[in-house]
């Protein structure tokens, strides 16, 4: 046992007794080829004699038992039994240079406690095993109790707990105390603090129904899904930018609220994982299957100008390889894409190979163009869950105001008929002009149709002059008027001529034909319709009727037009100062604009000889339809319709009707908009062509190409045709696949003890750690597959055990003996993650909006944070309302500058899969739950809580420690905190300015009905409350 | 040093905390004494007699691998890929070849960014600017740099770099972590995690950003990031603008002393559960919160340069606080004096696609001065003996015109070294003869670091550090040190 203590005192595990951590995995002095010699091999000895075909030296690989063991021309490295006959032994113990093993310049020599470690093993038969995390699961049953633990085991976990605890001499921690207990179980499964209510109900009776009750309540809120979605989306490296370059935003949200649904429904993680990997290859996918293939599009994309496509398709399908094999098999398939993994037996073909699964995915090496038109690729619109909700009123409504319009009244029918007889006189006073003939320029034909409109047909230039001549039949002519008619030959219908079917004429000349240079003088024009968009800078402040009539002393560029009337025809009249005789006349139309295309494409003349005033009216601009119906002798049932129709959408009785509903669809509008995302998905196409590229150089392309492939030494996938991302996600889901359950169960341990059974959550393979509890990580990887990949089971398996929960206190025995706890001899302690410590202030103070989903939101960031962003450049634009005061999850997640909040508590930048944050303790934390509004903000609300709540000052302190501790304030903890305050209040009493300033941070405003000074120094207090440890430590 | 022995010394430092920490609680010290100091209204701004004592953070390589000629780093990153060809690589045989082709057996089969749609009519662009030989060691440097040319006889020009990546985001993440792969820890944070750094009162790794001269390309926060190294080793960024560090200011309407007080009294309330919970981490919030107030001072009072005469601020050519390079530069001699290892400067006006001639005289002249300036500064303090002053882009730029400009280019660019050991007034390796390629002592960016931590006594194939089953090194897998140039 010697040799096992000295290697242990060195051990990478940084374990202080081997014995307590694997006791079944050493028994007496034998040498346990798992946990002693392979990482020695691994980690001395495999960089030269490993996988790795192209760092191979000697052709001696120690990573196969086959290969070690071979003869070797009767020099074997390793001969069992027999250490004196080993190369292996003689090389290692030489003391030559020539001969040493690793060579003298290795920068990894071994010690002397490996040297003797390797030696004992050959002697004692040199028995090689499967690395462990790629055999399957075995079904061990729990062991039995030890006589001392009889009766603390809940479930199987305890089994397996008690079982190296007793063999390590230890005993578990007492139980935590039932506030404790509480706070544990809302911040490990909602991530948010209990309140003192629920607290002292639970402690009131905390016995073994309710504390069940309390899980299966905690497991059904909503705000479970949210927890662990927070480390999901970590794992996928979720972000709400595209991460290079000018790190544009993308909108994946609806991504992230189907992670938090798909927990919170307790979706089976092998459904989850098809869902994500191959949503889009579903049988007829659903949307949120849509949604949530949008995993394949989480990775970083660019814009930079100066890409090379190809380069930028490689390191976007190597990240997919990367993030896919660590999320799903802990595996570091990554580091194949140069060469063969040095330790692990992935080669570089199996990279290619996993790659060639995403090469169908739909994408650009270079998003040219994509930070102005956020086009990132393919993607689908989604309403939130709340939007038919909040429709239902507003369709409610608007059908009521359609009954109200269509609803007919003995006063409606009169006024309709008087209606429509002024309107016959009024359509009978034009009289169509025909023309005589119609010229254009610049290659334009003017083609007359058989209603006497003129089309315009041709070249389309950028201004151009029409010029109709006509016959007047009568005398007396008072005015003219221009229709404008839509034409399906026509941009947008028409009328116009311009990409949006708008036009600009510019002047309208009427010339006798005796007098070719002096125009009739025209005056009063007006139109149906006078275009206001983008008037700003015309001197008529809109595109007015007079300005064709203006004889350009304006400029020539403005005139008239009728945006938004596209498509539909539209009217200008225009009064003559002297009536018209009959005769012969021409009449020119300019259209002169800057803006390229403005010109008429179709339209009508006529001409009249009421007496003045003649104006545009609204039925001026009636469709020929309306006009034939209202002419007609008598009427079709469609014609009768259509009047009606139109009476009712002009009528002034239905004025407030018609308003009332344009108001309505308008809301309707405006509210999809609002709740409506788009979100990037996959769309499968052809796959491109994957080769192996030699040292990841894409520029390569002697490779060999391959087919998609899962890692060549696993069970492969059978399948004739070319296997798909569905075949990968299968083969990941498959009950056969040693890795996928028990990586994923690793980490949700992780989240409920602290750290991983195997404690590198990102690597099980060679240089990863062997699990502290083999069997139970078995245990628990096939409970999972057995019950169909359950969740919510798995995790209430987890904190129904008694190791979940015992007393997190450290004990001085096992100071020395397990300083990192990996025999789980008590319960851990540790910082709670960024969202957490921001929620936790915000749920204590009240301030927390508990909406579940929806955009990202931006709380309050210091500014300027953003000035090295370009393309486009960026100011933050803070969130106000309630969508300042969400939970962390809901953070804009941008990848360059991650918020600051986030960043300095260690939340990843999401640019790559992390498996676990770092926790760390640094004065920039410190500063910023000093210093942030966000913290100030809430010290202040919960201030106030506290002074409404109407307590004495010493009841008011504990009311204050017991909101965010879930416990009673020491005698001493009070007297430090009155202290505080009392200096407090005299300093802002003396300052009354200063408690003011202090008051107005944040965007909610203060209680006004409280006294500013007494507000501000209890703010104090709080803040000193928020910023303890114990506020934001899980224990 | 390898990584079971870095784990170690990790494990020496938590373990060194917990030490701390119990030796404290086991005097009995604590809130009550400070509590009642407090409730009798007396506050003062030095931190309680009673604080924990922590640990510096020392470093993993104990002892170095061999001397160190240096003790921290000053980097001025001409960012956006300064041209070679318009500062420090000389070619004249490019000025003849003014407007004619780019002879193709240069460019064929080569990478090109901005320019591939243009291969076949590739021309070339003649230097914008003259060179003249300067000092003793007769550096050419361009005429645009006129205050860098008096400090020729103290620089090192390398002008045979050469990086892999052609795109600026990637190009820098290359020039900082050694590798184009986002996720690994930046140099500053190496050295950190390597050595520890040499003041308590400040982080270790400042990085200060300025603009103009050409258009800002964005530079992310990655650059200065400690990846799967500890947060604690990140780079922070020092701004000119709102609270020069970020919530280093106490919040409106709460004076320092005020601050002060707050802190005092989560330490004492953080101090009783000290002695409940047993748990190292308070110990370790508890510094944290004196380190924090006491930056809420060293802070403002590092970027405060009223101290300065003004024949100082006049060398620099700046008044401080404008957030200009040269007020950056004078910021990272203040950082330099109170023992910050690494300081790094982006000047973000380089990339000169268009309109060269201009823009690099009006770039030029924003950094010339105020880098030529730290130059003496630290030179006339005895610091240059002991600062590496490294002063270079992340890409050259093509000698092929892109219409008056000229794109990205990695095959060969220049980048000068002071100081900390290295040899001063030489110039060494160089490029062809059109400026091209690097072919005379080839240096890369993995060449680059070798040598940094050589100078700071690290083999750089020993500072490593375990993640994902491997152990990392900022030089990834290559690196040479260039002897030629040490001195």
């Amino acid at each position: 046992m010697t040799l096992v203590a000295e290697r242990v005192l060195q051990s990478f595990l940084g374990l202080a007794l081997l014995t307590g951590v694997f006791p079944n995995l050493v028994s007496a002095a034998e040498i346990d080829f798992r946990s002693l010699v392979k990482p020695i091999l691994s980690d001395k000895c495999y960089a030269c004699h490993g996988p790795d075909a192209g760092q191979r030296e000697a052709d001696l690989r120690f990573d196969l038992a086959a290969d070690a063991l071979s003869d070797r021309d009767g020099s074997p490295a390793i001969v069992p039994g027999n250490p004196e006959e080993s190369l292996l032994v003689q090389r290692i113990l030489s003391s030559d240079p020539d001969e040493q093993m690793p060579p003298a310049d290795h920068p990894k020599q071994l010690t002397k406690s490996e040297k003797k470690i390797l030696r004992e093993w050959i002697t004692q038969g040199a028995k090689w095993q499967k690395h462990w995390s790629y055999e399957s699961a075995k079904r061990i049953p729990a062991p039995k109790m030890p006589s001392a633990l009889e009766g603390w085991d809940r479930n199987f976990i305890d089994q397996f707990i008690a079982s190296q605890l007793d063999a390590a001499k230890l005993s578990p921690a007492k139980p935590a105390e039932a506030r404790i207990l509480i706070r544990r179980l809302y911040l490990d499964l909602v991530g948010l603090p209990p309140s003192p209510e629920e607290v002292d109900e639970f402690v009131a009776d905390a016995s073994e129904d309710n504390y069940e009750a309390l899980v299966d309540h905690l497991l059904d809120s909503t705000h479970f899904g949210e927890r662990l979605a927070m480390y999901w989306l970590d794992l996928v490296r979720y972000a709400d930018t595209v991460g290079y370059h000018g790190d544009q935003d993308v909108s994946v949200s609806p991504y992230r609220d189907y992670v938090i649904d798909a927990f919170n429904s307790n979706m089976p993680f092998d459904r989850f994982t098809r869902e994500q990997l191959a949503g889009d290859l579903l049988p007829e996918p659903t949307k949120e299957q849509l949604v949530a293939s949008g995993y394949n599009k989480l990775g970083m994309m660019s814009a930079e100008g100066g890409v090379q496509p190809e380069e930028y398709l490689a390191k976007y399908i190597a990240d997919r390889v990367r993030t896919a094999s660590t999320v799903w098999l802990g595996s570091t398939l990554g580091c194949a894409e140069c060469h063969d993994h040095k330790f692990d037996p992935f080669t570089s073909k199996d990279f290619y190979r996993f790659a060639a699964f995403f090469a169908d995915i739909k994408e650009r090496g270079l998003y040219s163009g994509a930070n102005r038109d956020g086009n990132w690729g393919p993607f689908i619109k989604v309403a939130d869950k709340e939007l038919s909700e909040l429709l239902k009123p507003i369709s409610e409504r608007i059908a009521a105001l359609e009954k109200d319009l269509s609803a007919s009244t003995p006063e409606l029918t009169a006024a309709q008929k008087s209606w429509e007889s002024a309107q016959i006189a009024e359509l009978n006073r034009w009289t169509i002009a025909q023309p005589v003939s119609a010229k254009a320029m610049h290659g334009t034909h003017l083609e007359v149709q058989a209603d006497h409109s003129v089309l315009a047909k041709g070249k389309s230039p950028n201004t151009n002059s029409y010029e109709i001549e006509l016959e007047l039949a009568e005398d007396g002519i008072t005015a003219i008027r221009l229709e404008v008619l839509p034409h399906d030959s026509l941009p947008q219908k028409g009328p116009g001529r311009a990409g949006n079917g708008n036009f600009v004429i510019s002047e309208i000349r009427v010339f006798p034909s005796d007098q070719p240079n002096t125009p009739a003088v025209l005056e009063n024009a007006t139109a149906s319709i006078e275009q206001t968009q983008a008037g700003a800078g015309n001197p008529y402040k809109k595109w007015a009727a007079k300005a064709a009539i203006d004889l350009d002393v304006k400029g020539s560029t403005w005139g008239w037009a009728i945006l938004p009337n596209a498509g539909k025809p539209s009217v200008l009249v225009a009064e003559f100062a002297q009536p018209l005789a009959n005769g012969r006349y021409r009449v020119v139309i300019e259209q002169n604009h800057t803006n390229p295309k403005h010109t008429l494409g179709h339209f009508r003349l006529a001409y009249t000889n009421a007496a003045k005033p003649v104006r545009a009216e609204s039925q001026d601009s009636f469709d020929t339809k309306t006009k034939e119906a209202l002419l007609a002798e008598t009427r079709t049932a469609n014609q009768k319709k259509l009047i009606d129709d139109k009476f009712r959408s002009i009528c002034t009785e239905l004025a407030s009707v018609r308003e009332q509903l344009a108001a309505a669809k308008k809301q309707k509008t405006d509210v999809s908009n609002q709740h409506t995302r788009s979100t990037l998905i996959t769309e499968a196409v052809k796959p491109r062509e994957i080769r192996v590229l030699a040292r990841g150089n894409w520029m390569d392309k002697s490779g060999e190409v391959v087919s998609p492939g899962v890692p060549h030494f696993l069970e492969q996938i059978e399948k004739s045709e070319r296997p798909t991302r569905l075949d990968l996600a299968n083969w990941i889901v498959s009950p056969d696949n040693p890795l996928t359950a028990r990586v994923f169960v690793n980490r949700l341990w992780k989240l409920y003890f602290g750290s991983g059974l195997a404690k590198i959550l990102d690597d099980v393979g060679s240089q990863g750690e062997l699990p502290s509890h083999p069997e139970l990580l078995d245990a628990l990887a096939l409970e999972f597959v057995d019950s169909d990949w359950d969740v919510k089971h798995l995790i209430k398996l987890l904190v129904m055990s008694s190791t979940y929960r015992q007393s997190s206190l450290m004990r001085p025995e096992l100071e020395s003996l397990d300083p990192y706890n990996r025999m789980l001899a008590r319960q851990s302690r540790y910082r709670l993650e960024a969202e957490l410590i921001r929620d936790n202030a915000l749920a204590i103070s009240e301030l927390l909006v508990k909406k579940i989903g929806g955009r990202s939101v931006k709380p309050y960031q210091p500014a300027g944070l953003l000035r090295h962003l370009n393309f486009p450049r960026r100011t933050y634009q803070q969130d106000s309302g309630y969508n300042q005061y969400r939970r962390g999850i809901y953070t804009h997640w941008q990848r360059q500058f991650l918020h600051p909040a986030m960043q300095i508590f260690d939340a990843p930048a999401r640019e790559e899969c992390t498996a676990e944050r770092a926790r760390s303790n640094t004065p920039l934390a410190a500063l910023l739950l000093l210093n942030d509004p966000s913290y100030i903000e809430a010290a202040r609300r919960f201030a106030e809580n506290s002074l409404t709540a109407e307590l004495e000052t010493d009841a008011r302190v504990q009311w204050i420690v017991r909101q965010a501790l879930s416990r009673k304030a020491t005698a001493e903890e009070s007297k430090i905190l009155l202290g505080l305050l009392k200096e407090e209040k005299q300093r802002f009493a003396t300052e009354p300015e200063a408690a003011k300033q202090l008051l107005q941070i944040g965007l909610s405003t203060p209680n006004a009905e409280l006294d500013a000074v007494e507000l501000a120094a209890w703010t104090s207090v709080t803040r000193a409350v928020l910023n303890l440890h114990e506020t934001i430590t899980r224990n | 040093m390898n990584s079971e022995t870095n784990i170690q010394l990790e494990q020496a430092y938590t373990n060194a905390l917990r030490r701390s920490f119990l030796r404290n609680t086991s005097f009995g010290i604590g809130a009550t004494a400070l509590a009642s100091v407090m409730a009798g209204g007396k506050t003062s701004l030095a931190a309680p007699t009673e604080e924990l004592e922590i640990p510096e953070w020392a470093g993993v390589v104990r002892p170095l691998h061999r001397p160190a000629k240096c003790k921290r780093v000053i980097h001025l990153c001409m960012a956006g890929g300064a041209s070679h060809l318009e500062t420090l690589d000389h070619k004249p045989k490019l000025a003849e070849l003014d407007g004619k082709p780019m002879p193709k057996s240069f460019t064929d089969g080569q990478q090109i960014a901005q320019l591939q749609g243009q291969r076949d009519k590739l021309k070339c662009l003649g230097p914008q600017h003259t060179f003249a030989p300067q000092g003793k060691s007769g550096t050419k440097i361009s005429s645009i740099l006129p205050k860098i040319r008096t400090i020729a006889d103290d620089i090192c020009v390398i002008n045979s770099m050469h990086t892999d990546q052609i795109n600026h985001d990637p190009a820098h993440t290359l020039m900082n972590t050694g590798t184009s792969i986002p996720g690994r820890p930046s140099m500053g944070s190496w050295l950190l995690y390597g050595l520890g750094s040499e003041t308590d009162n400040l982080p270790g790794y400042v990085v200060m950003t300025s603009v103009g001269g050409g258009q800002s390309q964005p530079i992310a926060s990655r650059q200065w990031h400690s990846g799967f190294l500890p947060s604690r080793f990140q780079g922070v960024e020092f701004r000119s603008k709102g609270d020069p560090v970020l919530y280093v200011n106490s919040p409106s309407g709460i004076n320092l002393a005020q601050q002060r007080r707050l802190i005092s009294t989560i330490q004492s309330l953080n101090k009783l559960g000290n002695e409940r919970f047993q748990d190292p981490e308070i110990a370790t919030r508890i510094a944290q919160y004196e380190l924090a107030f006491r930056m809420q001072t060293s802070v403002p009072e590092l970027m405060d340069v009223s101290d300065e005469p003004q024949h100082i601020l006049d060398m620099y050519g700046t008044q401080g606080g404008d957030g200009s390079f040269a007020s950056n530069c004078l910021l990272a001699r203040r950082l330099a004096e109170r023992g910050v290892r690494f300081v790094q400067l982006y000047h973000r006006g380089w990339d000169h696609h268009g309109g060269i001639k201009n823009g690099s005289a009006v770039t030029a002249k924003l950094v010339d001065q105020g880098t030529a300036a730290l130059i003496k500064d630290l030179k006339q303090r005895g610091m240059l003996d002991d600062t590496l002053v490294i002063w270079g882009g992340e890409f050259g730029r093509t000698p092929m015109a892109q219409g008056s400009g000229r794109d990205h280019h990695i095959k060969g660019f220049s980048t000068w070294m002071a100081g900390g050991g290295i040899q001063p007034g030489m110039s060494y390796g160089s490029t062809d003869e059109l400026g091209y390629a690097a072919v005379e002592n080839i240096v890369h960016v993995n060449d680059l670091h070798a040598t940094m931590l050589h100078l700071f006594g690290i083999d750089h194939r020993r500072l490593t550090y375990r993640f994902q089953g491997r152990d990392f090194r900022l030089t990834d897998v290559a690196g040479e040190i260039i002897e030629p140039i040490l001195a």
